[in-house]
């Protein structure tokens, strides 16, 4: 292998960082795209930071963060709101990432880890977990992950059919979603009060009582994941092209395609079992980063921060905007589906 | 229009029972439906014989049983045969009205339009009584069902798929919106709770009464575009050369099916997915011929959902399901078994 790579013009400004064996090509607009984006979630991270009952200034709260702050202002800040911003920022990007994933997957813009079933299916495998076995939040975990994993599996096979086509996939996964949907009702009508109330604050989709070791845990198998998801990603693109071609590069389409799945069932696994299912925000936010990064086809990073940046302010409307405290699964549903309706009403209407 | 209707039918299309057949099994779905009747009066947290109902219904007493009977089995079971009706109806109606053998009410967002209406009514507007949100119900269903039609149908006639997709997008933000609504609004949330899960339990008959007429409408309605029905199926350009003022069957058809599906929905809340099995079952029996579909919907529906209530009855006594998640998780495997089948039963 030869170090020296024949430059050829893509188009568009390309940066490659190069460091021993390791080579990174970064698409200058994205990189752009990224660092706005990044300064806007810390923006609005502080803005969330700074509102509450106690109002704070922001230099307070900087302060608060860099640790010169004592007292009061230092148990609000880094106590009380920063689980709840953290998590909203590190549980949007994994829904940004695991949203991306499945829809350059299943090569369908409406794809969506939430429309093919798998939200329910975790929260039936966590409804599972807290009602019938009362268990610890490793295992609630698990039990989400569990459920995911076996609805994608269901729906896959149940629409597989010489090939499983985007659209059967998208209506098997409604009907197994509504199954899964009525069997959650049904476990919570036969749970005790208490426990079903737990349940159903869970089922909205709420970041209301996370904790600082929720965002640990959590956060920590989402840096992990995330890392195999961009280590995927070149495999990724490339599949964009079809198996074939594909395979025709050197990738090598099964183990690729198993690992991808397995970090988007994952990760939004993750997520739905610390907050319960935040709906939508995998299914938009891949289009809207594809948009404003102008790639050709789906990429990983400013998903992920167009996730984060999403959930975060979804977050911010639901607490502070809304005349009561919101779960924040029903601002992203609202603000989601009307997007949804958006693309269906541009897109698909000249392709479908 | 009769003779025009069943020359459709002829060739081509899957083995039409002649008008005997069809109508003998019309015969055995009512008797069904009447024993299903039956059951649904006697069987509960306590057996009551059929004595019992007799006495209840034609002797009455103040017997403990035939109280339970009067006040409560009998006002439900009204009810689920009039939701069952209406249910059945409205989803073989916009089954045929979109062409599309995947289409529900429930699916399609049309109960999630009438119960974010009905909960904004009593919510914002502190609408008590069925008379007045009975009206919300109608609304709301009327603007989804023109907002879905409007978003899945493209230059190229309506798409089942971005139908779905678009009825299901906007049951969600629908569904989204009325969760909030209720979230911020105690009393609203405290009235609407039972509703909410799509039962039938507990709708005193005076919310069923007001109902009724919009519900007879509707039936007289749907019967006069069955025959123009039949011919839109073919296609518009044909129907219009057979003499079928098109917009006039649609808009006719979109008003009966939002008078029966936003009414069942102010009776019972949401029960989804019997509006989409039905229909199907009626063309399996008696061929594309949307009379007879509409009339078998109208026996079906009702048992379909009897048959439910009293599964979810028994199932986990002393406690109950409500009859919507029965019908949902029934209804889930169909779904998949339909999208599944080479060719989706035609229309």
């Amino acid at each position: 292998m030869s170090t020296r790579i024949p430059q050829v013009d893509f188009g568009r400004r390309v940066l490659v960082l190069r460091r021993r064996r390791i080579a990174v090509r970064l698409q200058w607009r994205s990189v752009v795209v990224c660092a706005v984006l990044a300064v806007a979630v810390a923006g609005t991270a502080v803005l969330a930071l700074m509102t509450g009952s106690y109002p704070l200034s922001p230099g307070q709260v900087l302060s608060a963060l860099t640790g010169r702050e004592t007292g009061i202002v230092h148990d609000i800040v880094v106590e009380w709101r920063l689980p709840r911003v953290a998590a909203a920022l590190v549980f949007g990007a994994a829904l940004g990432v695991s949203g991306a994933v499945f829809q350059s997957l299943l090569r369908n813009p409406l794809a969506d880890p939430g429309i093919i079933g798998f939200s329910h299916g975790s929260y039936t495998g966590a409804l599972i977990v807290i009602l019938v076995v009362n268990g610890t939040y490793v295992q609630l975990v698990g039990g989400a992950l569990l459920g995911g994993m076996a609805t994608a599996v269901a729906v896959y096979v149940l629409a597989y059919r010489r090939g499983a086509q985007g659209f059967r996939l998208i209506i098997v996964g409604i009907g197994v979603s509504a199954m899964l949907g009525s069997l959650n009702t049904w476990l919570i009508l036969m749970a005790d009060l208490d426990q079903a109330m737990s349940a159903a604050a869970w089922g909205a989709g709420s970041l209301n009582g996370v904790s600082w070791d929720q965002v640990v845990i959590g956060g920590a198998c989402i840096a992990v994941l995330l890392l195999l998801a961009g280590m995927l990603s070149r495999p990724m693109r490339q599949m964009e092209l079809g198996d074939d071609a594909a395979a025709s590069q050197g990738v090598r389409v099964w183990p690729a395609r198993l690992g991808l799945i397995l970090v988007g069932v994952a990760l939004t696994a993750t997520v739905t079992a610390a907050s319960g299912p935040i709906a939508f925000i995998s299914l938009v936010t891949p289009q809207i980063a594809r948009r404003l990064a102008r790639t050709a086809g789906i990429t990983l990073a400013p998903a992920a921060f167009v996730g984060a940046l999403l959930c975060l302010a979804s977050d911010y409307l639901a607490q502070h905007v809304a005349p009561t405290p919101l779960p924040v699964g029903i601002i992203t549903v609202v603000l989601g589906g009307g997007y949804l309706g958006y693309l269906l009403f541009t897109e698909a209407r000249r392709r479908l | 229009m009769t003779a025009l209707a069943l020359r459709q039918d002829g060739p081509g299309t899957e083995t039409a029972p002649g008008p005997r057949r069809r109508l003998f099994g019309l015969v055995v779905a009512l008797v069904v439906l009447v024993v299903l009747l039956v059951l649904s009066v006697m069987i509960g947290s306590t057996a009551i014989a059929p004595s019992v109902v007799w006495d209840a219904l034609f002797h009455s007493s103040a017997d403990i049983d035939q109280f339970a009977i009067r006040d409560f089995r009998l006002p439900r079971t009204i009810a689920g045969l009039v939701v069952g009706v209406a249910l059945g109806l409205s989803g073989a109606l916009i089954q045929s009205l979109t062409r599309n053998p995947l289409a529900d009410p429930g699916v399609l967002g049309v109960h999630a339009g009438a119960s974010f209406a009905v909960t904004a009514a009593v919510g914002l507007l502190g609408v008590r009584d069925a008379q007045g949100y009975m009206w919300f119900a109608f609304g709301g269903a009327l603007i989804v069902t023109l907002l879905v039609l409007a978003l899945g149908s493209t230059r190229q006639g309506s798409s089942p798929v971005v139908m779905v997709l678009a009825g299901v997008c906007v049951g969600a933000v629908l569904g989204g919106a009325r969760e909030a609504l209720q979230l911020t609004n105690p009393d609203a949330f405290d009235a609407m709770r039972y509703w909410n899960a799509g039962s039938i339990v507990g709708r005193p008959l005076e919310v069923v009464w007001p109902i009724l007429p919009y519900f007879a409408v509707a039936l007289i309605l749907a019967f006069a575009v069955s025959g123009p029905l039949n011919a839109l199926a073919l296609g518009d350009e044909l129907a219009v050369a057979q003499g079928v003022r098109v917009v006039r069957t649609r808009v006719l058809a979109v008003i009966a099916l939002t008078l029966l599906a936003g009414g069942a929905t102010a009776i019972a809340g949401p029960i989804g997915f019997v509006g989409l099995m039905v229909p199907h079952v009626a063309r399996w029996i008696v061929g594309p011929h949307q009379r007879w579909i509409f009339a078998y919907s109208i026996l079906l529906a009702p048992s379909l959902l009897l048959v439910s209530d009293i599964l979810g009855r028994v199932v986990m006594r002393p406690a109950e399901i409500p009859v919507g998640v029965v019908t949902a998780f029934v209804g889930g495997p169909v779904l998949v078994a339909l999208v599944r089948r080479k060719k989706a039963s035609g229309l």
